[in-house]
């Protein structure tokens, strides 16, 4: 009975961790396509399009109102205090710090990458994986590497789009309807927030995000168990996976980037 | 063929509209635009108390940003702060016995460095001390002393 347990126990780890194992070489396999890509830019392209235009609707809707929230929340809380002008403070650099790339980054994993590993666990399924290799083709740089850095190059972009609506959605409510001053607003927030510390940060971010949440989506998909439900568990992995990366990963960056 | 086209228009839209974004972020949010590293020149500083100031605070005179704090060290000799001050360089004619001070922006905000003008006719230059200098004010310090004097007050 005992061992029993145990060898479940055990069973599981090695599982774990030769998932991660598997994804590891992946990766290594992904990054290997990277100079072959240069010849063929038409399939970084559509990989951009897929997972960057497409996504900016959703961006810049979820950008406007976060930003608007934020500024009627602070708005709330720092007139007790009589520090409205810092409201432009506030709203930004909880935006270029934080919310920027998180949000963007579970927003792409929900749209982008559940549609990722949804789609190469489906060419999985139907074999035309194994048919490109049959060509001769190497099915993880013609199908895999554009979308990874597709997806890398797109998240930035799309976390900056975020960022930027936030702030004039904070502007719009702060300014606009509550009456905050207008200069104050832009002078604080421009004596606050330093370039270095505050924006690149958050483009590293961003950047970190990118290759995790491609790379989770893809291995997902690569490695999902080539049947209609192995499809739907990886989906459903994908997302999950890489929101809890996400929000793990950005804890550690927190700490290494503005801890003192 | 004309989906391609369409395709690599927009995707040219998004990326042109990604580092515009990134670049409202760097100039309009951030202090990029506000001129920043090695121009201007230094000017240092020595106070017996800092208090809590901290690197990349405001130098103001008259309430006007002239520049920032760039450096805090200690002098382990005369155990006083040395503090460099990076002024921008459209403020060259600082007179030589100008006069800095530690002050604190509102009630509970940061502390910055004031400058006051002195009527000397030479101006400092880069590298120059500020001979005059009155430290930070310490609460504790100030609650301390008028106690103090309370009590001399009432011991006469």
């Amino acid at each position: 009975m005992l061992t029993d347990a145990l060898a479940r126990l055990g069973r599981s780890g090695i599982g774990a961790i030769a998932g991660i194992g598997r994804a590891h070489l992946l990766l290594v396999a992904v990054l290997g396509g990277l100079p072959a890509l240069v010849t063929r830019p038409r399939l970084l392209l559509a990989q951009i399009y897929n997972v960057g235009v497409l996504s900016v609707l959703i961006i810049a809707v979820s950008g406007l109102f976060v930003g608007m929230v934020l500024g009627l929340q602070g708005y709330y809380v720092l007139s007790q205090f009589g520090a409205e002008e810092s409201l432009g403070v506030m709203v930004a650099a909880s935006l270029a710090r934080e919310l920027g790339p998180v949000v963007t980054a579970l927003l792409v994993a929900g749209r982008a990458g559940s549609a990722l590993t949804a789609e190469i666990g489906l060419m999985k399924a139907t074999e035309q994986l194994s048919a490109l290799e049959m060509m001769a083709v190497d099915p993880i740089r013609r199908i895999l590497t554009p979308r990874f850095l597709g997806g890398f190059l797109a998240m930035p972009l799309l976390a900056a789009m975020f960022s930027t609506l936030g702030v004039l959605g904070g502007w719009f409510v702060g300014v606009g309807l509550l009456g905050v001053d207008d200069g104050a607003f832009w002078s604080q927030m421009q004596a606050k927030l330093d370039f270095r510390e505050d924006v690149l940060n958050g483009v590293i971010k961003s950047l970190v995000f990118g290759v995790v949440v491609t790379w989770i989506a893809l291995f997902q998909g690569y490695d999902a168990t080539p049947t209609s439900a192995g499809v739907s568990r990886a989906t459903t992995r994908s997302v999950v996976h890489a929101a809890l990366a996400v929000l793990g990963l950005d804890f550690i960056l927190t700490a290494l980037m503005f801890g003192e | 063929m004309g989906t391609t086209r369409t395709t690599e228009i927009l995707v040219g839209a998004f990326m042109a509209a990604g580092f515009l974004a990134l670049f409202f972020l760097s100039m309009r949010v951030s202090n990029l635009s506000a001129g920043d590293g090695a121009d201007g020149y230094a000017l240092t500083a020595r106070f017996d108390n800092i208090g809590s100031l901290k690197v990349r605070a405001p130098v103001s005179m008259a309430g006007v940003r002239l520049g920032r704090v760039e450096d805090i060290r200690f002098d382990a000799d005369t155990y006083q702060a040395v503090v460099t001050l990076r002024i921008d360089g459209a403020y060259d004619r600082l007179p030589t016995d100008t006069f800095a001070n530690i002050y604190t922006a509102g009630l509970l905000g940061e502390q910055y460095v004031a400058l006051d003008p002195g009527g000397s006719q030479d101006y400092l230059g880069d590298g120059d001390q500020i001979e005059h200098t009155q430290s930070a004010l310490v609460l504790e310090q100030m609650i301390g002393q008028f106690l103090f004097d309370k009590a001399q007050e009432g011991s006469e």
